[in-house]
């Protein structure tokens, strides 16, 4: 056995037979120094010895501190909806040290990034990866303004390709309403408190550097933190990093809109016939409109069978924390808070759970959450006779949603539920085909109008099991006609063949292609 | 299935946009309004997009009412001429005081039947009191014709007509509604109460519901289609009635093939009061889904 002296002086073999290769000590830091660049969680750890300091005066002496270079990629998250105020004021940074090319890599984009228009003009941005794309951005991506098409992932599919390497991460900048100075951090804390920062979990995770954005440093050790100490490099105090305030955009409150309603109590009655609906049942809705207003309903028929839920999940709602708060659910698993209240239920309740987008619904882990779901109502913009549902452009073909969790859920309940008006504003809802497929027919089973309830012909076991319901049960055809009688056939939106978005399918596959519109 | 009439729904006549979602709430009936809440300015377009709707709608099993003017109106005659061609299922007649006003529209809608080659006699009316005369005619009122099939009790111009307030309680009210029914249940028909005004007070709609069916009535006027589902929930027939309702229907069934009078349940007498009740129970649970019972069933 060949014998070599380590830094203390002590004989250590080389090899030994059975285990291996054998490194010999070097000091408390000189193989770490030398060695972190090749190990993943090293790489990406700048605390090297004791006493660090990770608090950075401004943004821009982080992306200094990280080595900022053309191409890179920034990751981002949208937990302040349309209030967020980290990724412009990032960007503004980037854009004044003359960096070009940068991909935003965010959980998803709202109309508080419109601001991104100038530099992707200007070169700064030229890839745009997010989930959703709506007003100015979105009209200016449609139009084919942004030279490499955008991809849309689904929150799912988003954590997917973080965890293998297929979206390297190059600086992930967390907005964390809380932070201490080492970067453990959290939402629920903090003047601008949001929630959940489930989407960040996964960037923090996974990329080279983590930069903690946080308008509020509280005493060291922060508790409890969503993101760790262990995976941030720098802190970065700033004035504001954005507005909870604007986090719910009235799609948190029962709606009073009547045919809304309508469509709520049908999809509710629907469920209440299933046989998913029985004691323990997991479930999630969506905000606003019709799908939030069913939860409503549902409450209204468990009580009324003396039924309790077991978990729900999702986006969360203020309205879900008042299921869990009177019993309906034991657990709520809060990937995003929908309003910013709901941070007060994260900080006080143990069965309200803030989990990473992994958990959420990562379909390549060894289990998420949206697998275990029972019953998710979801909304839509198109719908088609083949169950296809569109949430991503409207029915003039522009860019107004996002894919979030939609198709995510709807591979993981046994029952996906489609909640949508048959027509708005004299369009109508179900067409012979989606201008988008965010989310496949095959796993939606019923879709749910004011004109009636279309189940998949493929669920011939609801369609069973449904026979002798008195809700009014039809033909998805029957009911697209009786729209059609009423608002006539739209005339066909034109498209170019220049493809200016791609969408992802959860899986890594491209499911659908959106393409320019024609100008006149 | 026998037409239940809990709800009515009454919509602005002259509201394209609500009239195009009325038959979807899942009331019973929609009433069309072209009295109270069309501006006299309106009155003219209200009717023709009233017969637009009932012509090119689907209404499904929806009961189509139309509420036109009164005949002291100048509107009165112009309403029925506009509307009868595209056959609504009733007319309902405001500020009815006499039997001889259901008699009047009922010649004219004879007329218009044949004119416009209706079946005859199939268009029903539908009075509704709302004087202090109309409450102490409401018998004759009531079978004044065969096209009357349900009457109907407004608060709001009654109350105005006896020169007092109407309160929540309803306590001003009560002689009148006890008094309508009467009228109605003697005469074989349906009575429909007066709106409840604040639509989002969910509890004082589902308390007053309560009293008006305790008292009765077959259901309720609705001006808000949120309101729909607190007065449906109020006639569901409690599963455990339906269940025993489906048990005395059985064994009624079995009796009378063996010939026999009378039999029991649970070791009560039961007679034909009991089967009839339970009939109509029956009859209203066919409008509710009932799955904690299918088990059962």
């Amino acid at each position: 056995m060949k014998m070599i002296k380590n830094s203390l002086g002590r004989e250590i073999p080389e090899f030994v037979e059975g285990i291996g290769d054998l490194i010999p000590y070097q000091g408390v830091w000189e193989y770490i120094k030398k060695t972190q660049s090749k190990h993943l969680h090293a790489r990406a750890c700048y605390g090297i010895g004791k006493g660090i300091e990770k608090l950075l005066p401004d943004i821009k002496t982080a992306l200094e501190r990280c080595n900022i270079k053309d191409g890179m990629t920034l990751s981002f998250h949208h937990h302040f909806r349309a209030g967020d105020e980290t990724l412009m004021q990032v960007i503004a940074a980037v854009n004044e040290m003359r960096i070009k090319d940068i991909t935003v890599f965010s959980s998803s984009l709202t109309s508080s990034h419109d601001g991104l228009i100038k530099y992707i003009e200007n070169g700064t941005v030229s890839r745009i990866f997010t989930s959703g794309l709506r007003e100015k951005l979105g009209k200016f991506i449609t139009d084919g303004k942004l030279k490499i098409p955008a991809v849309i992932r689904t929150h799912g599919g988003r954590a997917r390709s973080i965890a293998l390497g297929e979206v390297p991460i190059d600086i992930a900048f967390v907005a964390a309403p809380s932070s201490d100075i080492l970067g453990n951090s959290n939402g629920i804390e903090g003047p601008s408190a949001c929630g959940s920062l489930g989407y960040a979990m996964v960037d923090a995770l996974y990329a080279d550097k983590t930069v903690i954005v946080t308008d509020n440093i509280v005493d060291y050790p922060l508790h409890p933190a969503s993101i760790p100490e262990w995976q941030v490099d720098f802190v970065v105090k700033v004035d504001r990093i954005g507005n909870p305030a604007k986090i719910a955009t009235g799609s948190t409150r029962i709606t009073k809109n009547p045919i809304d309603l309508a469509i709520a109590q049908s999809a509710s009655d629907f469920i209440a016939r299933t046989p998913y609906f029985m004691e323990g049942m997991s479930f999630q809705v969506g905000a606003g409109g019709a799908s939030l207003a069913a939860a409503k309903f549902m409450k209204e028929a468990m009580k009324e069978r003396n039924i309790k839920g077991s978990f729900g999940i999702g986006g969360i709602t203020s309205y879900m924390v008042e299921l869990l708060e009177e019993g309906y659910l034991n657990t709520l698993f809060d990937v995003q808070s929908f309003d910013a209240v709901v941070a007060k239920s994260i900080a006080k309740n143990p069965r309200h759970i803030e989990i990473p987008a992994t958990y959420y619904s990562d379909p390549f882990t060894k289990n998420c959450v949206v697998n275990n779901l029972d019953i998710v109502i979801l909304a839509a913009l198109q719908v088609d006779a083949d169950f296809n549902v569109n949430v991503m452009t409207s029915n003039t073909g522009v860019l107004m949603g996002a894919s979030g969790g939609h198709p995510d859920t709807a591979a993981g309940a046994k029952l996906t539920i489609i909640v949508c008006p048959s027509f708005r504003a004299r369009v109508p809802s179900i067409v012979d085909k989606v201008h988008t497929v965010i989310t496949p027919g095959e796993s939606v089973d019923v879709i749910v109008t004011e004109r009636g309830i279309a189940i998949n012909p493929q669920r011939s076991d609801l369609i069973e099991f449904m026979k002798k319901s008195k809700l009014p049960i039809r033909d998805i055809h029957e009911i697209k006609e009786d729209v059609e009688k009423l608002t006539d056939k739209p005339e066909e939106v034109e498209f170019e063949d220049r493809i200016v978005a791609l969408v992802e399918y959860r899986d890594g596959t491209i499911i659908d292609t959106i393409k320019a519109l024609k100008c006149d | 299935m026998m037409r239940l009439r809990r709800t009515c729904l009454y919509i602005p006549g002259n509201n394209a946009a609500m009239l195009q979602h009325s038959p979807v709430h899942g009331a019973d009936s929609v009433l069309m309004d072209l009295e109270d809440a069309v501006a006299v300015s309106e009155k003219d377009s209200a009717r023709f997009l009233v017969r637009a709707v009932l012509k090119n709608l689907n209404f499904g099993k929806t009961e189509k009412v139309v509420r036109i003017n009164p005949i002291s109106s100048p509107f009165f005659k112009d309403d029925l001429e506009i509307i009868i061609p595209s056959k609504p299922d009733s007319i309902r007649l405001p500020k009815v005081e006499q039997e001889e006003d259901v008699i009047i529209l009922s010649s004219i809608l004879d007329a218009l039947e044949k004119k416009h080659d209706i079946e005859s006699g199939s268009i029903e009316i539908h009075p509704l009191i709302e004087t202090a005369r109309g409450v102490e005619n409401a018998f004759s009122i009531a079978r004044s014709s065969p096209r009357v099939t349900a009457i109907s009790i407004g608060g709001q111009d009654l109350t105005a007509d006896m020169g007092i307030k109407k309160t929540d309680e309803g306590e001003e009210l009560h002689y009148a509604r006890t008094r309508i029914v009467m009228a109605g249940k003697a005469s074989g028909i349906d009575v429909l109460d007066t709106v409840f005004a604040d639509v989002n007070d969910e509890e004082g709609l589902r308390k007053e519901t309560m009293m008006i069916k305790t008292l009765g009535f077959s259901g309720k006027a609705v001006i808000n289609p949120r309101q729909i589902i607190v007065v449906h929930k109020v006639f569901k027939p409690d599963p455990k009635d339906v269940q025993r309702a489906k048990r005395i229907i059985k064994a009624y069934e079995e009796a009378v093939s063996q010939g026999k009078g009378v039999f029991s349940i649970d070791g009560k007498m039961v007679d034909a009061p009991v089967v009839k009740r339970a009939q109509i129970i029956l009859n209203q649970a066919e409008y509710y889904e009932y799955p904690e019972l299918m088990e059962v069933s």
